[in-house]
């Protein structure tokens, strides 16, 4: 425990590091796959068929262990952070996806049906209505997403891509408990202090729609 | 004014048409009804009124346009629309629901305002209770009062009302349906009302449209369908107790009593005279007492008189219990209601403003439903 706590204070510097480049990798695949999920998500409450299609397709991709996943793009990316984004992005998309697509299908029908009804436009609905009733549930997916994705992103060092998962691989190929002590715990203190951020702010959706 | 004309609607995949070859004609001002059994195609037809659900036979026309040629956000925001499950935004404020259709409409802030509040007085809900509450803090009864108020809040000059006060219960529906009766006195919208309940339809409609299968089988008056229904389906919709429902179409004020009211002091010498000289005439012989500012005082049940009896006009004199008051503009069926519930021999008739312009007993009602049917 001791030389655990010496550990850190040796390395603060490239802890920070590796800290910042997790961040930076989960926040760059999470931006892209929120932004794709709400769209896929939203588009996909327009047809039942799709959309049972494309959650079953995402639910595929993450049966797919995330190792085989980020290593499936290396001959097209290379190594790097881009194999690891890419496979990222692919991994968070369900939850996003699929909680977008519950948030608007589960609004009740009577509620759009009186706001098409009384003349407001698709647009009017979409803007004021369904996405501020659809918001706490997609916010839940976008959560789930984002803790998973920081998660995830410790395994991206396998494939060079940086993070706190280097202090893992390289602890285990070195025999060092240590390093790879500091990895797991910076990793998860990452995932849960994210996570509580992000709850608080759900919290505040929530109450939009109370 | 509306006009259907030979309307059919069937949908997407299905062969057999839900609503065929509609015909109807809505006045401007009235409210008409539509009813029938549930399924009939009473929503559809509303709904193709607005575009919401397109037809697929026929033309339909709003204020002699067809509506094929309207643009439908246009359309609807100038129908104003309640539909059957009430459907407010739960996460808008009392009054941000109501202001939707002038905010679509772009009114300016103070104008939106200032109609959302007179709204709300309109249909009776407090404004500094209600207004910044959510819809999930209100009881059914006020939230449908809050749905019609939204729908009426741009003044559009047609409304379409699936169902409104249909998740009432018995009280309050009747209390919210006498309210819209007197607001719609006020405003004279064109209304299409839809209702599966030949009560609710008697009591609120200028015309009543009666649907069966997709069909309209009857449209006219409320006295038309209650006292000529066209066919067998008809009757057995209007049941059979026909006779008390007519109760429910005669205002008070409609009917001339056929008992006298004298003014106790003014006309003492004419109610001694009545008195001394009665002869049976009527079935329920009475007349009423009133003071010199016509306010009511009592009745006297009048009987043979007989010789030697003193009694002095005031002890003869049965005094008049609240329950007998009765408004002028109730119906029959109410001062039928007030007949049996007072176990008096008659009601007084009241205007607004406290003046008693006669008393009607139940000969009056017998009397009103024989010459009415
Ligand atoms: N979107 C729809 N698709 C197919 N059939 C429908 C649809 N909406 C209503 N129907 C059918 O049309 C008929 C009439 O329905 P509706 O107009 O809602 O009747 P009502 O309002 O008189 O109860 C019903 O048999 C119903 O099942
Ligand atoms: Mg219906």
């Amino acid at each position: 425990m001791a030389s655990l706590i010496e550990f850190i204070g040796r390395q603060q510097d490239l802890i920070l590091t590796r800290t910042a480049e997790h961040a930076a990798m989960v926040l760059t695949a999470l931006a892209i796959s929120i932004v794709t999920g709400i769209i896929i998500g939203y588009l996909i409450t327009y047809n039942k068929h799709v959309a049972k299609a494309v959650i079953y397709v995402c639910g595929m991709i993450m049966t797919i262990p995330s190792l085989a996943l980020f290593v499936f793009f290396i001959p097209i990316l290379g190594l790097g952070p881009r194999p690891a984004i890419a496979g990222l992005i692919l991994y968070t998309l369900l939850p996003i996806v699929r909680n977008v697509y519950v948030g608007i299908t589960s609004i009740d029908p009577a509620v759009i049906m009186a706001a098409r009804g009384m003349g407001m436009t698709e647009a009017a609905i979409t803007l004021k209505v369904k996405i501020p009733l659809a918001l706490p549930v997609a916010f839940a997916g976008i959560r789930t997403a984002v803790v998973m994705g920081i998660g995830l992103g410790a395994i991206a060092a396998f494939v060079a891509a940086g993070g706190l998962g280097v202090f893992i691989f390289q602890g285990i190929q070195r025999g060092n408990t240590n390093m790879v002590l500091v990895g797991a715990l910076f990793t998860t203190v990452l995932a849960v202090t994210v996570d509580k951020l992000m709850q608080l702010v759900q919290r505040q959706t929530e109450k939009m729609v109370e | 004014m509306i006009r259907l004309e030979n309307v059919s609607k069937i949908y997407p995949g299905q062969g057999e048409p839900i609503i065929e070859g509609l015909n109807l004609e809505i006045q401007s001002g009235e409210i008409c009804v539509l009813v029938g059994e549930s399924g009939c195609g009473k929503t559809t037809t509303m709904r193709m009124i607005n575009k919401v659900i397109p037809h697929t036979g026929g033309t339909i026309y709003v204020d002699g346009k067809d509506i094929s040629t309207i643009n439908a956000t246009e359309l609807r925001l100038n129908i104003g629309y309640v539909i059957q499950e009430i459907g407010l935004f739960p996460h808008y404020t009392i009054e941000k629901n109501i202001a939707t259709v002038p905010n679509e409409k772009k009114w300016a802030k103070e104008r939106v305002a200032a109609r959302v509040k007179e709204m709300m007085e309109l249909v009776e809900l407090d404004y500094d209770t209600y207004a910044k509450k959510k819809p999930r803090h209100l009881s059914g009864g006020q939230r449908q009062r809050v749905g019609v108020a939204r729908a009426l809040a741009a003044d559009p000059p047609i409304m379409l009302m699936d169902e409104p006060f249909g998740a009432l219960d018995p009280i309050t529906r009747a209390h919210i349906q006498d309210e819209f009766i007197r607001i719609q006195a006020r405003i004279k919208k064109t209304i299409v009302f839809v209702t599966h309940d030949i009560d609710e339809a008697v009591k609120m409609g200028d015309k009543i449209a009666v649907m069966h299968h997709g069909k309209l089988v009857q449209f006219g008056t409320p006295q038309d369908i209650l006292t000529r229904p066209t066919d067998e389906f008809v009757e057995n919709l209007v049941g059979h107790n026909r006779i008390l429902k007519r109760f429910s179409l005669v205002e008070c004020r409609a009917i001339k009593p056929s008992a006298a009211v004298f003014k106790i002091t003014g006309e003492r010498d004419e109610i001694i005279r009545r008195i001394e000289s009665f002869e049976r005439t009527s079935s329920f012989p009475v007349i009423g007492i009133i003071d010199d500012d016509c306010r009511p005082i009592g009745y006297i049940p009048m009987f043979k008189y007989e010789a030697g009896d003193e009694t002095p006009i005031e002890n003869r004199v049965k005094k008049v219990k609240a329950v007998q008051l009765i408004d002028e503009r109730a119906t029959l069926f109410d001062a039928l209601g007030r007949l049996f519930s007072s176990s008096e021999r008659c009601v007084f008739r009241m205007t607004k403003d406290g003046i008693c312009t006669g008393i009607i007993t139940m000969g009056d009602l017998f009397e009103a439903v024989r010459v009415n049917g």
